[in-house]
């Protein structure tokens, strides 16, 4: 089998069973590149990876851009994207049409009513999660507040306030890798 | 003219769609719910939850689904096409520049510094669609049965890591009973 075909099917498989998002994905295409076809070398995956992850985007996509043109250059890259994302645009398509017909059900809209207030927890948990991550301590807690205040209150498009963070976070990163360049080598 | 909009508002989404899908969920909520109106805040709650229990990036079933509410099949392929446009143009960059150790390490140091603002982006995100819409029963003067799925789903996802589909279908049990 030609490889794009195969890089189409293997991220089809993988884009049409993975539920939970980018990261679920992960290990799944770990083991069908790396494992299985041993089509990358582990440590390459992961460094190839760690720089996908930085960048903006649809993370399946991303994944699915660089494993396939890694292995098959352009054409791969083609086959793997459209094998990640047609099982999604399927599914949402034919569920688009049966949601818009059953919609207004009384039963289905009462079910809905109980969803909606749990999809606002399930978007605000990851949130805080994230904070926490992040290590915000009482001084950097400010940036969230004030991006919370610019968006929700001001209504100002978090496109701009993404604008501005990035500026604000390479400055702040051409600092920290100034100082760690005058420390030299750290142990 | 709406091919335009939507190629204009999901390579925007594509291009500054840092930290993953759900700081992806401000972005589009604030475009296509906000802005264009293309969405009511309920269907944007309801696609959230359908793309939660379905396969696949949560920003291609947005995408997906508003394309084709607003304009067709087409719609739909522009849209999801358009999203991943900017991936595919720097993901081919990079391979092809080969990203060097210390463009590297200031790209994750910059990455680090813009958490704190995405967590807040997705916050935004959460508050913006606590209305009472999506919250029917809110200041009815009754048992305010929405805040309390909110609350007790909130704590079961932040404190037990509690699966999301289990989580919706749950909240969609509760509320056939209750409403």
């Amino acid at each position: 089998m030609k490889k794009p075909l195969q890089l189409f099917l293997t991220f089809f498989k993988i884009g049409a069973f993975t539920l939970g998002g980018g990261y679920a994905m992960l290990s799944m295409v770990e083991k069908a590149v790396v494992d299985q076809k041993k089509w990358i070398p582990n440590d390459e995956f992961w460094d190839m990876i760690a720089v996908v992850q930085s960048l903006p985007g649809v993370f399946a996509v991303n994944t699915a851009l660089y494993v396939g043109h890694r292995v098959a250059g352009r054409s791969g890259a083609f086959a793997a994207m459209l094998g990640a994302i047609i099982p999604s645009i399927t599914i949402i398509l034919l569920l688009a049409t049966v949601f818009r017909e059953y919609r207004d059900q009384p039963v289905v809209e009462r079910i809905f009513k109980g969803i909606r207030p749990c999809v606002v927890a399930l978007i605000l948990a990851p949130s805080l999660r994230m904070i926490k991550s992040a290590k915000v301590t009482w001084k950097t807690a400010i940036i969230p507040i004030i991006t919370v205040f610019l968006i929700w209150w001001c209504k100002i498009s978090p496109a701009y306030v993404i604008l501005v963070a990035i500026v604000g976070s390479l400055i702040y990163a051409l600092i920290i890798n100034k100082k760690a360049k005058g420390k030299e080598v750290k142990p | 003219m709406i091919y335009l909009q939507l190629l204009w508002v999901f390579v925007k989404i594509g291009v500054l769609g840092f930290g993953g899908g759900y700081a992806m969920l401000s972005l589009i909520q604030h475009e296509v719910v906000e802005h264009y109106a293309w969405m009511t805040t309920t269907e944007f709650a309801d696609m959230v939850a359908i793309s939660q229990m379905t396969p696949g990036p949560i920003s291609i079933n947005l995408a997906t689904y508003v394309g084709y509410n607003t304009a067709g099949l087409g719609g739909s392929l522009l849209a999801s096409f358009a999203l991943c446009l900017p991936s595919v143009i720097m993901v081919y960059l990079i391979l092809r520049l080969f990203m060097s150790k210390r463009n590297n390490a200031l790209m994750d140091n910059t990455l680090k510094g813009l958490k704190p603002a995405i967590a807040g982006l997705i916050f935004a995100a959460g508050l913006s669609m606590m209305n009472t819409q999506n919250f029917v029963d809110f200041g009815r003067g009754q048992y305010n049965i929405s805040v309390i799925i909110c609350v007790l789903a909130f704590v079961a996802s932040y404190f037990f890591k509690a699966n999301p589909i289990l989580l919706i279908v749950l909240s969609g049990v509760v509320g056939f009973f209750a409403y």
